[in-house]
């Protein structure tokens, strides 16, 4: 083991993270970062200056003492720089995959401005994966027992996804027994549903929720929230409740055509492949619809993730079809360049017009107008405008449409006292996440609309603390 | 959590049952028009099944179905002592069910089952029900023995005239509704083509006119959109706008070509089942 302190030699560049090729990946569902070695870990983490002040920090939701953990790396103190990350963020290895680094952590590096940042993201995914295979146990506790729930306290959860992970995470790592209750019939949300294997492996949630489950975390599948059992029964044989099940509600484009066989919302086309596992059908039950030259209309992460879940389902060809270009695309870029390295194609500044279907109502081809960038709009991003005339067909037999989400009204409806903003999502307290109803929090896309993980993770973080506060006072 | 089967009655042998399950959590909150998502193994298929009957005392829910693909075959194959592995609920709207004078209940197929339900709501609510219930044959008729406990009258049809009226419910329901003025309402399940032309029936009427959609679903509770359906033109999720709407409204058409969209897909599935199932 290495004990010098680590050199610093700022420019040095960003250690590469390994892929698998894209010819490779684009036909299989294993994960295509391949992550890095021990030794790749250690060079990189030499990279960074350890500031006095680090800026990296500030940059991130959940405040990682990101400094601390990549001296640890540095060292090689692998043990050490899992516990300090553990500290703060309960799901490292999830983290470590899918957050927007670029504009977070990495985004306020002091490197940023003489070169590139140091990979915190790829940092933290090494020591969360080297972590990850030895004990269930030891993420929860940092001990090789787990903590035992004192029975009298008690909250619950509603939704699995990585805000109420983390909320529950907080409340058991401090003895408080949490109940959580999903809907669907695998735990963790959108991490299990939405985004593909290729970029968060299904073990990967599927570990971190089970050291959850040693810390006397119990999951209640099948169980809807307002439904099966409502906020304010809940209420009665808990302390408190956490509201986090998400903004999952698809919009559509609203043109005509829409309804036709071979249109999809996103979240069915990507529900039925994660949750579904369509890709092992027949062997899986869940049949996706098959379709060789697929649109996708968005240009987000989960656009991204439709594009190339598409590929990998068989699609001769795949189009990304976006009313603006390719700078204004929100998409993480590392995602939009492994879409680009494996073939996905870009009808840029083009809008979806009609759909045309046969006679049986089977999707044939979709209409688009010729879109051009005008001026600015009040969000700074110059507006597409129609150009006169100039529309054209593109055939296509599966659409994939991925504008988004908007609140589910299931949870909502049935609790009126529930105040919401105009938008229909949760208000909560800023400070504690609390809502309208006392020891009732929320957190997550249900309150701010489709976000982040992180940002999930941190509205989790910062009700489960507030609730260990009441409860252990 | 595994929901353990009490009771299974074959209704027509092989291809339609009638399981009584033990959901305490779901029983004590179903009302008729509620439905479930029901999973039978670790690789299976979510479905949609209507909720029957429920007793919210004795914590049990009814459902009954009829074998269409793999999903169903398998629940099937399950007996009393087994349990099915998923079962989430009670999701959709409830039927709107208020006093109100007369309603004809419609069931056609395995929807006499979902129908029965409704009409046992509306009975308990005090209004006078007239059950109008048709199959192709006489052994392929559904819960007339319950129906015709709460029911005021009974009205059946059978294709081939092997019981009860020769022809289809929509002539039992037309002769009615030009006797009687009373009628304030028309419930219809059953096959699409059935609740299709019950609408077509009606609608000279006037006569307020429910259908209990069934297209296809993932996930019952509003995150997929592979449920949606066009009303009035506007495009709703049959799992949480409904499964129940006005039949008037209803784009008939495009439901069925929805509810085809996986068909050669399904075919595979159920190849694949029966000749692992049968061992060759
Ligand atoms: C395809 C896709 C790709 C994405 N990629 C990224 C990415 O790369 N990086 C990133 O940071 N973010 C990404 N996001 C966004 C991120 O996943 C979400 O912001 C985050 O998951 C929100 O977390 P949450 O805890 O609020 O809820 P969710 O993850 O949405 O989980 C909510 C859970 O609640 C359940 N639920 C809903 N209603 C009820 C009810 N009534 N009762 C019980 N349970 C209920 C749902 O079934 C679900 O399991 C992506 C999203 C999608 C869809
Ligand atoms: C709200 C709702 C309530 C329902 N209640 C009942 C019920 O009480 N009893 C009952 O027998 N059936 C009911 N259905 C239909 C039932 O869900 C389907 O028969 C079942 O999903 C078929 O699954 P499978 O795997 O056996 O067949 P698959 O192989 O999936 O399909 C075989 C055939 O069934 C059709 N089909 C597929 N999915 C559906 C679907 N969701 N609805 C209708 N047809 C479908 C296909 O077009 C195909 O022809 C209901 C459907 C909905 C949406
Ligand atoms: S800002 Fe960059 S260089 Fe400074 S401590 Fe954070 S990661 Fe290291
Ligand atoms: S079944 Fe998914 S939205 Fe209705």
């Amino acid at each position: 083991m290495e004990t010098k302190t680590p050199k610093k030699k700022p420019l040095a560049p960003r250690v590469d993270m390994p892929c698998q090729p894209a010819e490779v990946r684009r036909a299989n569902f294993e994960e295509v970062a391949l992550g890095y070695t021990r030794e790749m870990a250690i060079e990189e983490a030499k990279r960074c200056l350890q500031c006095k002040k680090p800026l990296c920090v500030s940059g991130c939701p959940v405040e990682v003492p990101i400094r601390d953990f990549i001296r640890e790396v540095s060292l090689g103190n692998m043990d050490a720089a899992y516990r300090i990350i553990k500290s703060t963020n309960s799901l490292p290895a999830v983290c470590g995959r899918v957050c927007p680094q670029e504009h977070q952590c990495e985004g306020k590096c002091i490197l940023t401005a003489k070169g590139q940042p140091v990979a915190i993201g790829r940092l933290e995914r090494f020591v969360a994966d080297t972590y990850i295979a030895t004990s269930a146990c030891e993420q929860v506790t940092g001990t090789n027992s787990c903590a035992l729930p004192r029975g009298d306290l008690k909250v619950a959860c509603i939704g699995s996804g990585p805000s109420s992970l983390t909320c529950a995470g907080v409340c058991a790592a401090a003895g408080i027994k949490v109940d959580v209750y999903e809907a669907l019939h695998e735990p963790g949300g959108v991490l299990i549903y939405g985004i593909p294997a290729f970029r968060l492996p299904k073990n990967v949630v599927a570990t971190e929720i089970n050291g959850l489950r040693l810390a006397g975390v119990d999951f209640h599948l099948n169980y809807v929230g307002g439904r099966t059992v409502e906020v304010e029964e809940l209420l009665e044989t808990h302390h408190a409740v956490f509201i986090g099940v998400g903004a999952g509600l698809p919009t559509f484009l609203g043109v005509p055509g829409e309804n036709l066989v071979g249109v999809f919302s996103a979240n069915e086309y990507l529900t039925r492949v994660n949750l579904g596992r369509a890709y092992d059908f027949p062997g899986q039950d869940t049949p996706a619809f098959p379709g060789k030259n697929v649109t996708v209309f968005g240009a987000g992460n989960v656009a991204m993730d439709a594009a190339r879940t598409a590929l990998r389902m068989g699609a001769e060809s795949v189009h990304i079809v976006y009313r603006r270009t390719r700078a204004e695309m929100p998409a993480r870029l590392e995602e939009l360049e492994h879409a680009e390295e494996e073939g996905v194609q870009f009808a840029m500044l083009s809008a979806p017009v009609r759909f045309n279907g046969d006679a049986e109502m089977r999707l044939k081809s979709v209409t688009l107008q010729k879109m051009e960038l005008g001026e600015a709009d009040a969000s700074g991003r110059r507006r597409p405008v129609a150009i006169e005339g100039e529309v054209f067909d593109l055939p296509t037999d599966l659409a994939v449409v991925a504008l988004g989400t908007r609140s589910n009204p299931i949870l909502l409806d049935a609790t009126p006292k529930l105040k919401q903003n105009k938008w229909g999502y949760i208000e909560v307290n800023e400070e504690t996440g609390e809502t309208s109803i006392p020891n009732v929090f929320a957190g997550g896309d249900i309150v701010t609309g489709a976000a982040t993980v992180i940002l999930a993770m941190g509205a989790g973080r910062k009700a489960g603390q507030e609730i260990v506060k009441r409860l252990l006072k | 959590m595994p929901t353990p089967i009490l009771h299974k009655e074959s209704l027509i042998p092989g291809k339609t049952s009638k399981l009584v399950l033990d959901a305490p959590e779901i029983a004590r909150k179903a009302k008729p028009g509620h439905f479930v998502m029901l999973r039978m193994t670790p690789n299976g298929e979510r479905i949609p099944l209507t909720i029957a009957d429920t007793d919210a005392e004795n914590g049990t829910i009814t459902i009954v179905y009829l074998v269409m693909g793999k999903s169903t075959a398998l629940l099937e194959a399950l007996n009393v002592g087994d349990a099915i592995l998923d079962v989430c609920g009670p999701l959709g709207h409830p039927t709107h069910i208020e006093k109100k004078g007369t309603v004809i209940c419609v069931g056609g197929g395995t929807g006499i089952a979902a129908m029965h339900h409704i009409a046992k709501g509306h009975a308990r609510a005090g209004n006078k029900v007239v059950g109008v219930i048709g199959a192709r044959s006489k052994d392929l008729l559904l819960f007339e023995k319950e129906l015709k406990s709460f029911v005021d009258e009974l009205l059946i049809s059978t294709d081939d005239g092997s019981y009860g009226h020769k022809g289809l419910v929509t002539d039992l329901l037309r002769d009615r509704l030009k006797k009687d003025k009373t009628v304030f309402e028309v419930v219809a399940v059953g096959p699409v083509p059935m609740m299709a032309a019950v609408a077509e029936t009606t609608r000279p009427f006037g006569v307020r006119t429910t259908v209990s959609l069934n297209p296809i679903m993932v996930d019952g509770i509003g995150m997929c959109g592979a449920c949606r359906v066009s009303v009035g033109g506007k495009t709703k999720f049959a799992c949480v706008d409904g499964p129940e709407f006005d039949g008037h409204e209803v784009d008939f058409p495009e439901l069925r070509r929805r509810l085809a969209a996986y068909r050669e897909q399904e075919k595979v599935s159920i190849d694949d089942y029966q000749r692992t199932a049968h061992g060759n």
